[in-house]
């Protein structure tokens, strides 16, 4: 209810805190203002090589800003902690811009901080923020890693003997099938024969159970793999033991294996931060779904590794130009699941933009897993 | 003059009996407030040592969980889940059973209480919530009473089952959200059907806190008088002093067993449903938070008792608040709140040895 | 090079992830079995698992060798495990809450000390290719062996003989089954069993390092999965017996890489139900061989837990 009237509660606000007389918050100025606190939450440890890492890189990097004053929490789980967290920041430290980096955040817990806290800017990672759903001062920024995933794939597919790649992820999710799809989609632009096998962990962190997928799929004649998990390090690690080829994922990992790193999808997290700290410093309005990929800076790819033939550098920098200039789609069609089902019809050609692929549910041909 | 002179004789005996009355509470509440104490001259010495200052670790510590009415809705709203997960251990305890798989009956209670709420949608709101309540009792209630009957009928040791159940349970509560149960909607974050917001409980009127923490006075108060002042109470606390004793009163103990077990599952399902209807709206990962495990050192920091475990629990809540201003205020690492609960719970579950060994907390009187 | 095999894959790959899951395993229940055989119970090496890993990797960075790193996670372990002991010997304190709060303070500090090892690499501990013989890629890896694996195996071996052949291994045994026969021997229970936790615990820190410098091998929060917990019910699954302990720590490991393995060859549904069967196992086992009527065959007789 306190979407639709904004306004109202805005003005609401500023009354209660002028009768209250104490204003504890630094609601110098109503709009534009020269300083600012951010509050950045984590859900794990900062310093995971991996997504918290990806996240935290650019809170540092936000703390060089003039103006800002960058207080952190890591380790806060998705339960009320979350809320309470939130709310500390506001209360206690005087916050007005909050990015809570964790995707399970957003529905209820950022939701109802934003209708709490109305003057208060909420910049929630991955979630799908809806207009005239969700509050104006909450908003979600993601980048489309897929485009890296793609060329993680087209790496892979160079470097590939076996023609098998394995992909290690947590969850079944929207988010991790698009990655998958799209490193495989990668690879057999190479040659259409590569398969993917797949094998959900079922959790976001669970080292042992990482380092043995990658076993068994290497095991398995699997000689190229990259994973979505909160922290890559082990299976990064136990590839480059074993004398595979690997992709990173989050950040960049090439530090962990030097002979089989092909390359990786890292995030660039600084873009949406700057923006949404300028904007809030400039007392502008909160851009409430903020997208981007390659061409953007959300996103970035390791350096190439050694082990990189010279044809697959040259054919990944040859699609990444094209990304850059908005000049390449992933998905489009035909094309089939892995069940023989067609998912674009042809002619059909689906852009990153597109929210369609922000529900994908199916695990494109050529992939060996089920959802 | 007889009224007189039998007066003063009177008091002091007044007085000394009132004395002597408060001496085992005072007991109970001087040794844990002393060990407590010691414990914060520890992790002092321990922050010291790192280069901080432990005077401002304790001022945040205070400022974080009791300074202001936000501090104390904090402090409160973290201890809500743990009153009731720790009564899943205190109940056992009375039959003289150590329970620790809480964890287990709170996320099968959640998963129940989300497949009830989504199923009678349209019904009233009041009736949905009861029959929520009702159903992850039943869940978290059977799923802790089977502990109890593995060890009554098979021998089989409850601490280890109640584990292992509760590993089992995670794993179904996992397996039913993101397979059968999953709500095809909850795109990146699997969840069972919502619940819907008209079915959600709220906050409790001019306070951010929940009715979970309600519940969980409530439960606790309840459970206070069952253990204490009714016979069944009584027949519990028999079997938990002697089982041959109790089976030679002619107690039914099997059942004693299975109700004392079946109770304390049915708070820690309770605190299930409270988390998905005044907190996340369905059942999904969120769930498995650790508050079994945090109940189970709440409740033996009360002695089992289910009224002390209010005050432990708002401490443990406390400190959890106050992680957050250390985190921000002086760089601490998240873990400091782990380390401080640690060395709390060592020393106050060493202090128990204290008890009965100071001749002052001693009654005299016979 | 056509390096796949299909379902043959599975087992080995099962029997590769025995090898390399049970070394925590095993030297957490060897340490629990000596533990529990002096008649205390000891749910805190949960937290001297973490500890042992993070001091294992932190050590070994700063030294450069992996073997300190062990060294000195057992030694971390130790005083844990003194820690619990002593607690423990003061009247009227329960074990199995020391044993949580010790979880609780032993996970605590490894994660408040180990934040500046996450990033940096340790040297690991290096393997013996036992399947050097195999023209088979696959079965030489499942036979990297880590020599704490054979340490571990051996060990079990000397606790079954300790037990069984030596006045000590007597000595801890009887204070388990009876405190009041070992005091009328004149024996110092307490300090039995203080000695018998601490040794408990150096085993189960060493068990720690094995995660961190070896398998996974990096030191993170998430290292471990509850492997400390679990195998305090593997000791139980396994009777007190140090050999038996030794395969239940295999079972264990194999039962963990069966859900990965499965879904590598394409059974890819269910793999949370998967996930849970070594707890299920265990359950099942512990319903099929216990009985109200008498305590478990090799219990000790003191311990909470049995009676």
């Amino acid at each position: 209810m306190s979407s639709q009237s904004f306004q109202p509660t805005r003005r609401e606000l500023l009354r209660a805190l002028a009768a209250a007389g104490a204003v504890t918050l630094p609601f110098g100025k109503a709009f534009a203002a020269d300083k600012i606190t951010v509050g950045v939450i984590y859900v794990g440890p900062k310093d995971d090589y991996g997504y918290n890492q990806a996240q935290a890189q650019a809170a540092a990097a936000l703390k060089k800003m003039a103006g800002v004053t960058v207080i952190e929490e890591e380790k806060v789980p998705e339960t009320m902690d979350v809320q309470k967290t939130m709310a500390s920041m506001i209360e206690q430290d005087g916050a007005t811009l909050i990015f809570p980096t964790s995707f399970g955040y957003f529905d209820p817990h950022v939701i109802k901080m934003a209708e709490k806290y109305p003057k208060v800017r909420f910049a929630h990672c991955g979630g799908l923020w809806t207009e005239g759903k969700h509050p104006k001062n909450s908003g979600s920024y993601f980048g489309y890693i897929d485009e890296c995933q793609y060329l993680n794939g087209v790496a892979a597919g160079h470097a590939t003997k076996s023609k098998k790649l394995g992909f290690i992820a947590a969850k079944p999710i929207p988010q991790v099938l698009r990655n998958i799809n799209a490193f495989t989609l990668g690879a057999q632009s190479v040659n259409p024969a590569i398969t993917t096998q797949v094998i959900f962990t079922g959790d976001w962190a669970l080292p042992v159970k990482e380092a043995e997928a990658a076993n068994s799929m290497i095991d398995q004649g699997i000689d190229v793999i990259t994973m979505h998990v909160d922290s890559p390090k082990v299976i990064v690690e136990t590839c480059e033991r074993r004398g595979i080829y690997v992709c990173g994922y989050h950040a960049d990992q090439s530090a962990l294996a030097p002979k089989g790193y092909l390359t990786g999808a890292e995030w660039n997290w600084l873009t949406p931060y700057t923006e949404h700290v300028k904007d809030a410093l400039a007392g502008k309005p909160m851009n409430n779904f903020l997208r981007g990929g390659l061409k953007e800076g959300f996103v970035k790819t390791s350096p190439y590794g050694k082990a990189v033939p010279e044809a697959g550098r040259k054919a990944a920098d040859g699609i990444k130009a094209k990304m850059m200039k908005d000049d390449f789609v992933i998905f489009k069609g035909p094309l089939k699941d892995n069940g023989g089902k067609v998912v674009i019809p042809a002619g059909t050609a689906l852009k990153q933009q597109d929210v369609t692929l922000e529900g994908m549910n199916y695990l494109v041909a050529g992939v060996i897993g089920k959802v | 003059m007889s009224d007189s002179a039998s007066l003063p004789a009177a008091a002091p005996s007044v007085a000394t009996f009132s004395f002597d009355r408060l001496r085992r509470p005072a007991e109970a509440v001087l040794v844990p407030l002393g060990a407590l104490l010691a414990a914060m001259v520890l992790f002092g010495a321990f922050v010291w040592v790192l280069g901080k200052d432990p005077i401002e670790v304790y001022k945040l510590i205070y400022k974080g969980a009791f300074s202001s009415a936000f501090a104390w809705q904090n402090t409160l709203q973290r201890a809500a889940p743990l009153v009731l997960t720790a009564l899943c251990v205190a109940l056992p305890a009375q039959v003289g059973l150590i329970v620790i798989g809480g964890e287990g009956a709170l996320v099968l209670g959640g998963l129940a209480a989300a497949v009830v709420g989504h199923a009678m949608s349209g019904a009233g709101p009041h009736t949905i919530q009861i029959c929520m309540a009702i159903a992850a009792m039943i869940a978290g209630g059977a799923w802790i009473a089977l502990a109890g009957a593995l060890r009554h009928y098979r021998g089989v040791n409850e601490t280890i089952s109640s584990l292992l159940l509760s590993y089992i349970a995670i794993a179904l509560f996992n397996h039913f959200v993101e397979g059968p149960l999953r709500d095809p909607a909850s795109l990146n974050k699997p969840s069972t059907m919502p619940i819907g917001e008209a079915t959600m409980v709220g906050t409790i009127p001019g306070t951010d806190v929940h009715w979970g923490l309600v519940y969980g006075v409530m439960f606790c108060i309840v459970a206070f008088i069952l253990v204490r002042y009714t016979v069944q109470g009584f027949a519990m606390r028999i079997v938990g002093g002697n089982v041959r004793a109790a089976k030679l009163a002619g107690l039914p103990v099997g059942l004693l067993i299975l109700a004392s077990c079946g109770l304390g599952g049915a708070a820690a399902g309770l605190a299930g449903m409270a988390e998905v209807a005044a907190v996340h709206g369905s059942a999904n990962a969120s769930l498995i938070a650790g508050y079994g495990y945090a109940g189970i050192l709440v409740s033996f920091i009360a002695r089992h008792n289910p009224l002390a475990i209010l005050p432990v629990a708002v401490l443990l809540g406390g400190i959890a608040a106050s992680g957050g201003l250390l985190q921000r205020r002086l760089d601490l690492p998240d873990a400091t709140v782990l380390l401080l609960q640690g060395i709390a719970f060592m020393v106050i579950l060493a202090s128990e040895t204290l008890y009965g060994r100071a001749r002052i907390f001693q009654p005299k009187g016979g | 090079m056509d390096a796949s095999l299909g379902w043959w894959g599975v087992p080995i790959a099962v029997l590769g992830g025995a090898i390399r899951i049970s070394t925590p395993f095993l030297f957490v229940s060897l340490g629990e079995c000596l533990t529990e055989k002096s008649g205390r119970i000891n749910l805190g090496l949960e937290g001297i698992l973490v500890m042992g890993a993070m001091t294992g990797y932190g050590v070994s960075y700063l030294s450069g060798n992996p073997w300190l790193g062990v060294l000195a996670a057992g030694f971390a372990g130790l005083l844990l495990g003194l820690l619990h002991g002593m607690v423990c010997s003061l009247p009227r304190v329960n074990d199995i809450a020391v044993g949580i709060g010790l979880m609780l303070f032993g996970t605590g500090l490894a994660f408040f000390l180990g934040k500046p090892f996450v990033q940096p690499k340790a040297p690991t501990l290096p393997a013996l290719p036992l399947g050097a013989w195999a023209s088979s890629p696959q079965v030489q890896a499942a036979l990297q062996i880590n020599v704490l694996f054979i340490v571990g195996a051996l060990l079990a071996v000397a606790l079954h003989w300790v037990f069984r052949n030596t006045r000590w291994g007597l000595v801890v045994r009887m204070v388990g089954d009876s405190a009041d026969a070992a005091r009328a021997m004149g024996y110092n229970v307490n300090a039995v069993r203080v000695l018998a936790t601490a040794l408990g615990g150096f085993s189960a820190g060493v068990g720690g390092s094995f995660l961190s410098l070896y398998y996974p091998g990096s030191w993170n929060e998430g290292l471990s999965s509850g492997q400390g917990l679990m195998a305090v019910a593997l000791v139980i699954f396994a009777r007190w017996r140090p050999i038996h302990c030794f395969w239940a720590a295999l079972l264990f490991g194999g039962a963990s890489a069966l859900g990965p393995a499965l879904q590598s060859v394409g059974i890819t549904s269910g793999y949370y139900l998967f996930n849970a069967a070594p707890y299920v196992l265990t359950l099942g086992v512990m319903i099929a061989t216990c009985s109200t009527r008498r305590t478990l065959a090799g219990a000790p007789g003191e311990l909470s837990v049995t009676r």
